[in-house]
């Protein structure tokens, strides 16, 4: 299984999970094209209140453009997004947050960065002020409050965009692969707030190619392939035995670039 | 070449002299182009920060216009605001023309589409990194624009730099607005231009020595708060 080493298990709180939840974020049919390619065909999927939902899949799948489309950043060419059974409203994404995979902070210090968040969801105040430091004190970088964003490592740029995104109190966080570019250490502090978070009932979609932190945040997962689901279900059964052919190969380390170069498919890919 | 340094050296003593015409001139060259430069960030900096970020019918069409008004040629600039305060112009009845405040609406007219251009080049690019994160966190139209103001502090001084530059180097329209009038609107360019026609070359020169400090004063400033800036990636 790839990342061995940070593959501790599989997550203690994954199974009581499986059991059907109401949904909270619902995908009918959508489909997007750009210059005249379609890029998401008619995906299905329902985010489960409470959950941890992973979008899978190759480079070029579609992942992220299909995050974009459920936080409301995009609009679809065609087909529903639904909140709690209503049609995504821009209120209704002040209910969300998302972090990018690199984080944008602003030009200013750690400290204003949070504060500036907190404004624009009308906190002032002494309640703003309680909610900066707490989610300071979360990241573990109370200590570079004064400190500009811009300077901090890469792990703590991370943190702070992660609980900038939490200090607003979001019902559902999306994640666009936050730990791709960071080491096993900030990785595990990422994942830590992450899980921290999930468990006070902030549901989570997050966007991942690492297969330990599928197992160890992951309790359903959709795999995409060209634009289109591939399969969907719990991260234990889709990753230990998958029923696609995209999966399969993905577990397996084949190139797998789908059904429009087969010549491509089955070569053996990089040593796992 | 023995008149050239002899007539820098009395320049460069008249510089020391603290002479209170010269000083008058120096003082006034300063207000004007001050109060120019400010008002037209005032107008230049939001301006050009809302072409930059939103997106609307027309939007290139002002960019094209505001880089093109760029390059206004100064005299006719003075020109049209001459006609614009002359007696039998629309703001005639103000009575501003040959006055102070007549100089500083030519040299605002000129700075302002300069502050705006650059300004919307400088916004486009942070919009850029910015968009997404602030559509995310539902970041409003004027909070959205203030906040790219805000960060791109260190870039835009360096714009109002460009347009201080013009302002204080400026002769053609404000010789038309101005008339050069002793101890009225007589600022160091028009003063330049005055004396050397005259022949007085060591005035002229120390004004020049001087606008030239003035120059390397405002650009060194600049260059010293941007490099801190920038040194604490902020900019």
């Amino acid at each position: 299984m790839r990342d061995a080493i940070y593959d501790t298990g599989s997550c203690p709180s994954t199974s009581p999970h499986l059991q059907p939840r109401e949904a909270l974020l619902e995908v009918r049919d959508l489909n997007f094209s750009a210059g005249g390619t379609d890029l998401l065909t008619g995906v299905d999927l329902i985010v489960r209140r409470g959950a941890r939902t992973l979008i899978m899949g190759p480079n070029g799948s579609g992942k992220s453009l299909l995050m974009r489309l459920m936080h409301g950043l995009l609009r679809p060419d065609s087909g529903a997004l639904l909140w709690k059974g209503q049609p995504l409203s821009p209120a209704a994404r002040h209910a969300q947050a998302m972090v990018f995979q690199r984080p944008v902070l602003l030009r200013r210090s750690v400290l204003a960065n949070l504060k500036f968040a907190l404004s624009v969801r009308g906190l002032r105040g002494s309640e703003r002020a309680e909610k900066t430091r707490a989610a300071l004190a979360d990241a573990g970088l109370e200590h570079l409050a004064s400190r500009p964003a811009r300077v901090l490592s890469g792990g703590e740029q991370q943190r702070l965009s992660l609980v900038r995104a939490l200090a607003c109190d979001p019902e559902l966080l999306f994640l666009d692969e936050p730990t791709s570019n960071l080491d096993p250490a900030s990785t595990a502090a990422i994942e830590n707030l992450v899980l921290q978070a999930n468990a006070r009932g902030v549901t989570i979609v997050l966007i991942t190619h690492d297969a330990g932190q599928a197992k160890r945040l992951g309790q359903d997962v959709v795999f995409l392939q060209d634009g289109q689901v591939a399969e969907i279900g719990s991260v234990d059964r889709v990753l230990n035995a998958p029923e696609s052919e995209p999966v399969r190969a993905w577990r397996d380390g084949r190139i797998y670039l789908g059904s429009n170069t087969p010549n491509m498919n089955n070569q053996t890919g990089r040593s796992l | 070449m023995d008149s050239f340094w002899s007539t820098l050296a009395g320049a460069i003593g008249l510089v020391f002299s603290f002479d209170p015409d010269l000083m008058e001139i120096i003082g006034l060259s300063l207000r004007v182009t001050l109060t120019a430069v400010v008002l037209a960030c005032l107008i230049g900096l939001p301006l050009g920060a809302a072409v930059g970020t939103f997106r609307f019918p027309g939007r290139t069409l002002i960019a094209v216009i505001l880089n093109a008004l760029m390059g206004l040629p100064p005299v006719v600039v003075g020109l049209l605001v001459y006609l614009m305060l002359s007696a039998s112009g629309p703001l005639g009845p103000l009575r501003l023309l040959y006055t102070p405040t007549a100089m500083i609406i030519a040299q605002m007219v000129l700075v302002t589409p300069i502050v705006a251009a650059l300004t919307r080049q400088v916004i486009e690019d942070l919009d850029r990194e910015y968009s997404e994160q602030f559509a995310s966190m539902g970041v409003g139209p004027v909070n959205r624009l203030f906040a790219m103001l805000w960060d791109a502090r260190y870039s835009l001084l360096t714009v109002a730099l460009a347009g201080f530059g013009r302002a204080v180097a400026e002769v053609g329209a404000v010789i038309i607005v101005g008339g050069n009038i002793n101890h009225v609107t007589r600022v160091m360019t028009t003063t330049i231009a005055l004396e050397t026609s005259k022949g007085n070359l060591q005035l002229a020169l120390a004004l020049g020595v001087i606008l030239l400090a003035i120059a390397l004063a405002v650009n060194a400033a600049v260059m010293a708060l941007r490099a801190s800036a920038v040194r604490a990636a902020y900019a």
